[in-house]
């Protein structure tokens, strides 16, 4: 900010205007009630955090992502990492995979294991999954989401396959397919039977697999698309009202849907609002539970992970990248996270080399061990500052979803465009803003070097591509074609009846059916997403 | 001639990141440039077709997987087979260093890395189309 220019209005990011000093008056300017608004650590409305000790009992989990090229590569990565004392890990998944399309589509030239590893079937995780039993790895986190059943039942069969007990592991699906039509593009069916795909995972997991989580509602990917604190809870929340709501009327209660939620927001760089957000989220999620009937205390609960926003990344003087992350994380911890991934400082040129990868586990380490802020929970309490921007996000939040309800729920907002609209918007506005200087971006807008960016990138081998069809090509020629033929029949029938899905696609995945041929039969029934112009 | 420059911007390939390819569309038609966005999710031929039947000058490419070394000539390729090798390309995304030679020699007139200012493409465009 100008320092000169007195005149000058102070914003957030969320467009919340700042006063130069908050005091008391502002508190009893919107009614603050300690008791009612705060509460205790682990207590109603968890603003202050969802466990009464925080991280003094533990610190949040440390998850980073990871996973690329084939099976065979991800094995040998998952067994390093797990020999480095991980607990879990998540498995990214490769571009074709999360659409639906065997490694050998024309569509996925180019694409095959490069953001993550390759399924075609469950031959793949096998492979991938050789030596390590999943009742020995605490939580995998994967990033199916237009797939998610598919994923699901993959990872049913291959706990079948090891003997290995579900409830000793739990399994963590994305599966939040609405966010994919508005920022992260992985939709393959049109919105509306999208939703119902993605509740037969949620409605199945509840009663099989009530440990495991299937939903990960993400608002990371609207922010990094572009969009302010304020707007990615609000349409967040918006998506998770449409997935609860579709299970509670297919008679699911709520005390069974609402622990298997997760939510995925993002780090950014604005601190304090940052942190208003998280602990304005944990008291709107409990209120909302609660008006939804729920009883059991940890159907209250606002469970999140977060994760340093990549979009924040600059290219030219990348090292800085490890100051940004710092406070990014430094916003996701003080504002009370279960669980954290922090980016790589090389991220806007390639995917990270491991000493990349390696500095940004280290920051959260120093955060955890050195920085002295895990000894209290929620340490910015009181704060007239903090208190005043988290009523204020409240507020804001609820004005979103009021007006996303009345024209008909998360479905219509993102049919209709308003969702995207609302991003683009904000998106193209903050670049002219970076562009004007009028946001400073260090090393890009202002302090900038002439220096050449001299940095190491990695790369996917490029025989990945070739070596994945050739086992698809194999696996094709050795498989049960028949039974593949029959599964995918009664998965045909299942479709068309609009029972859930999960059954059959579980005994398709045991053929070893490939997630392509999958997707197809319900391509057929349920329709597919066509691209259209996006709204800018 | 008073003609509008016209500029088409692709994301081939399965990436579905278009914030940047969004930001790029409208600040080239701020600019008084006609912008076409194809939308996500299009293969390299049906990006030179929409090019070549929306007659445009320019045709910007946005990935951010890491497909771009397979995706970007191939539009240059099909452009040049269907005798319209003079619409120009150019691309960005998260495109590492050392590609860029690589795309430059098979036809990609200019790389822009994250980062880039909307304005430093609009006069890249402006000098580009402008001179040929």
């Amino acid at each position: 900010m100008n320092k000169t220019d007195d005149k000058r209005k102070f914003m957030t990011s969320s467009g919340i205007e700042v006063k130069s000093c908050y005091t008391q008056g502002d508190l009893e300017a919107f009614g603050f009630d300690p008791d009612r608004d705060l509460g205790y650590p682990g207590q109603y409305p968890y603003t202050r955090g969802i466990d009464p000790e925080m991280y003094r009992n533990n610190p949040w989990v440390m998850g980073q992502y990871a996973g690329f090229g084939t099976a065979e590569a991800a094995n040998e990565r998952f067994k390093f990492i797990l020999s480095q004392g991980a607990t879990g890990f998540s498995l990214a998944l490769d571009l074709p995979t999360q659409l639906g399309y065997d490694s050998d589509h024309p569509l996925s030239q180019g694409e095959v294991g490069k953001i993550g590893v390759a399924i075609d079937s469950l031959k793949d995780m096998e492979m991938i999954f050789d030596g390590i039993r999943l009742d020995r790895v605490k939580h995998i986190r994967t990033t199916a989401n237009a797939i998610g059943p598919v994923a699901l039942a993959m990872f049913i069969a291959l706990c079948e396959k090891q003997e290995a007990d579900p409830g000793q592991t739990q399994i963590i699906i994305q599966n939040d397919v609405l966010k994919e039509f508005v920022a992260r593009g992985t939709q393959i069916f049109p919105p509306r039977p999208s939703l119902e795909f993605a509740v037969d995972a949620i409605e199945y997991s509840a009663k099989r697999f009530p440990n495991w989580q299937p939903l990960m509602v993400s608002g990371y990917h609207y922010r990094d698309a572009g969009a302010n604190a304020v707007q990615e809870v609000a349409f967040t929340f918006a998506n998770a009202i449409a997935y609860i709501e579709l299970a509670l009327k297919r008679g699911v209660a709520i005390d069974d849907i609402a622990p298997m939620i997760r939510v995925h927001f993002g780090a950014h760089m604005d601190l304090f609002e940052e942190v208003a957000k998280l602990r304005a989220s944990r008291r709107m999620w409990a209120e909302m539970m609660n008006n939804y009937g729920a009883k059991k205390a940890e159907s209250l609960l606002f469970r999140h992970h977060s994760g340093t926003i990549g979009g924040t990344l600059v290219a030219q003087q990348p090292l800085l990248n490890i100051a940004r992350v710092t406070i990014e994380a430094l916003s996701a911890i003080l504002g009370g996270s279960q669980s954290l991934r922090t980016s790589s400082y090389d991220e806007a040129y390639a995917i990270p080399t491991e000493e990349a990868e390696m500095i940004a586990i280290r920051t959260q380490q120093v955060i955890a061990y050195e920085s002295g802020i895990t000894r209290t929970v929620d340490p910015l309490a009181g704060s007239y500052y903090v208190e005043t921007l988290t009523n204020e996000i409240e507020t804001r939040v609820k004005k979103y979803l009021k007006k996303i309800d009345e024209m008909g729920g998360a479905v219509a907002a993102i049919e209709n465009g308003f969702i995207e609209r609302e991003i683009a918007d904000h998106s193209y506005q903050s670049q002219m803003e970076i562009q004007n200087g009028s946001r400073v971006v260090v090393g890009l807008n202002r302090f900038t070097s002439r220096e050449e960016v001299k940095i190491r990138t990695f790369k996917v081998k490029a025989s990945t591509e070739k070596k994945q069809i050739q086992s698809l090509k194999r696996l094709r020629k050795e498989r049960d074609n028949r039974a593949v033929r029959e599964r995918l029949g009664d998965l045909r029938k299942a479709a068309g009846e609009k029972t859930n899905l999960v059954e059959p696609i579980l005994a398709a995945v045991k053929a070893y059916a490939t997630v392509q041929e999958i997707c197809d039969v319900i391509r057929e029934v349920a329709g597919e997403y066509r691209s259209m112009p996006g709204a800018v | 001639m008073d003609r509008r420059i016209r500029v088409l911007i692709g994301k081939p390939g399965l990436d579905g990141h278009d914030r940047g390819a969004k930001i790029i569309t409208r600040a080239l038609r701020d600019a008084g440039m006609e912008v076409i966005y194809t939308g996500i999710r299009q293969t390299p031929d049906q990006i030179a077709q929409a090019a070549i039947q929306e007659a445009v000058d320019i045709i910007g490419l946005s990935s951010l997987s890491g497909a771009h070394g397979v995706l970007f000539p191939k539009v240059v390729e099909i452009l040049r087979k269907r005798g319209a090798g003079d619409i120009l390309v150019f691309g960005g995304g998260i495109i590492p260093n050392d590609d860029i030679p690589k795309l430059k020699k098979a036809g990609i007139k200019a790389i822009f890395q994250p980062g880039t200012s909307t304005e430093d493409i609009v006069t890249f465009i402006r000098a580009n189309v402008k001179n040929t």
